[in-house]
């Protein structure tokens, strides 16, 4: 879970503009400086998990968008009427239900992805940034304010797999979205040379070395440390 | 806020419901495109027996349906290896999960008969659908024999649960590809089908009854050779009508 405290309600002036600075701010951060998986460290699991190739990585970024985005808004509409106590399990009932609809959708339209993918839409329902975001941000603003933070947090999140899978699926199958990238750069040398594919990468091992690249890279930058 | 335990009661009621009548209409309305999309992998399933994987990713749902209906045809045997007749059974209706519950005898077999381009009478292949267990749940497969009734032209195989990157690999075409060529049947005519063996790397090219096995799903491996060996006992009588010419020439 998130350790970041309730964010101040800023005091809303009438007719704040809809892409107002703030509102620019609440999907920004969480996309380098406040990003949940370099920065904050949650939804490790399916980043290791759905990584390997581009096409499905893209689906479940796709997927926690539309779940995150949504169940942000959703319960921020129900904030003043969720019951303190039974919080957790309102919030869990949303989202469950949200991550159910999406499973649903696949299995009718795209059934190879919802095969493929199968278990890891369903554990959509325990990323913690999900959770995170509700118990952080949605519980204690309003509901457009709660969906754009919800989308920055979830694009923070894609744009995260997205390069680990990039990665994974170049070095360890030598594609990209299954194009076979490395066969065509080894044909341009001739009959004989061919670029050799990385099976650490197609392991879970590999998008942890991956993503410690990534984190290292981004806090070189940032100069971000932990306390 | 701190509100009275008969307001968490019923709010948490009011939500089951609305959540609940949300999710069931969605499967109501989904429901249809769901039965397709689950015949249509079943199809894909079937053919992947006698065509590459890759022929199958590059055809459009509708030439998948095309290709199926032009090529496949099917029908149902007993465990005599008897056509069954019976009105409304068709091979593509019966659910080989379901009857994998009841005793052998009263189950129904399904037989998908390939045939050859443009030429509805010959037969390339015979794919028969098989049903066992492997280490966490459910595999299934297709297996497609050529017209000697006994070398291995291709096999499908599938699984609801199983380890990723271990037990899930016998979905790859890789490990299928090992099982083309194999025989099921050894020189005295006796039922031996094929053995996946324990360990990975070895060659078993002049083995026609063992092929290589999977590092690490030793189980869901002895899993495939059960099934196989079951499900080819199962249409043995089938199998043994249809390899001898003679008798089948006789019995028109």
């Amino acid at each position: 879970m998130s350790t970041e405290t309730l964010e101040k309600e800023v005091v809303a002036k009438p007719a704040e503009p809809i892409f107002s600075k703030r509102r620019k701010k609440l999907v920004t951060d969480p996309l380098i400086d406040d990003n949940p998986i370099t920065v904050q460290v949650l939804g490790i699991c399916s980043a290791l998990a759905v990584t390997t190739q581009m096409k499905p990585t893209l689906v479940m970024a796709i997927s926690v968008i539309f779940v995150v985005a949504l169940s942000n808004f959703v319960i921020s509409l129900m904030r003043n009427t969720i019951p303190a106590r039974v919080r957790i399990i309102v919030q869990l009932a949303v989202v469950a239900t949200l991550v159910t609809l999406v499973s649903e959708v696949l299995k009718a339209f795209a059934y190879d992805m919802y095969k493929e993918l199968s278990v890891f839409i369903g554990l959509i329902i325990t990323n913690c940034i999900v959770m995170g975001r509700l118990e952080a941000f949605a519980m204690g603003n309003k509901p457009y304010d709660s969906m754009l933070d919800g989308l920055g947090s979830a694009l923070g999140y894609s744009w995260i797999i997205l390069t680990v899978a990039f990665f994974r699926e170049l070095w360890g199958s030598g594609a990209v979205f299954g194009i076979p990238v490395f066969e065509y750069v080894s044909s341009l040398f001739g009959p004989d040379f061919k670029l050799a594919t990385n099976g650490l990468m197609v392991t879970p091992v590999g998008a942890f070395i991956i993503l410690g690249l990534i984190v290292w890279v981004q806090r070189t930058k940032t100069g971000y440390v932990e306390h | 806020m701190q509100q009275s335990n008969s307001y968490i009661i019923v709010y948490s009621a009011v939500l089951t419901i609305i959540l609940g009548l949300l999710l069931s209409g969605s499967a109501q309305v989904l429901g249809p495109w769901q039965q397709e999309a689950i015949a249509l992998d079943k199809k894909k399933q079937i053919l992947g027996a006698v065509i590459s994987a890759e022929e199958i990713a590059a055809m459009t749902p509708e030439q998948v349906n095309k290709f199926y209906e032009t090529r496949i045809s099917s029908t149902v045997v007993d465990l005599s290896g008897a056509e069954i007749t019976k009105e409304g059974i068709t091979a593509e209706k019966v659910e080989i999960a379901k009857d994998y519950k009841k005793p052998a005898e009263e189950r129904s077999y399904p037989v998908f008969i390939f045939h050859a381009e443009g030429n509805p009478e010959a037969v390339e292949s015979y794919i028969f659908p098989m049903y066992g267990a492997g280490l966490w749940d459910a595999i299934w497969g297709y297996l497609a024999l050529e017209t000697d009734m006994n070398t291995i032209g291709g096999i499908t195989l599938a699984h609801a649960a199983e380890t990723p990157g271990l037990g899930a690999r016998i979905t790859e075409a890789k490990v299928q590809e090992r099982y083309v060529g194999k025989k099921i049947f050894d020189e005295s005519g006796a039922l031996i089908t094929v053995m996946m063996q324990k360990g990975e790397g070895k060659e078993y090219g002049d083995d026609a009854h063992k092929v290589d096995g999977m590092s690490g799903a030793t189980i869901t491996g002895n899993g495939v050779n059960n099934m196989l060996k079951a499900y080819m006992g199962y249409y043995e009588g089938y199998i043994k009508a249809k390899s001898t010419p003679k008798a089948a020439v006789a019995a028109l």
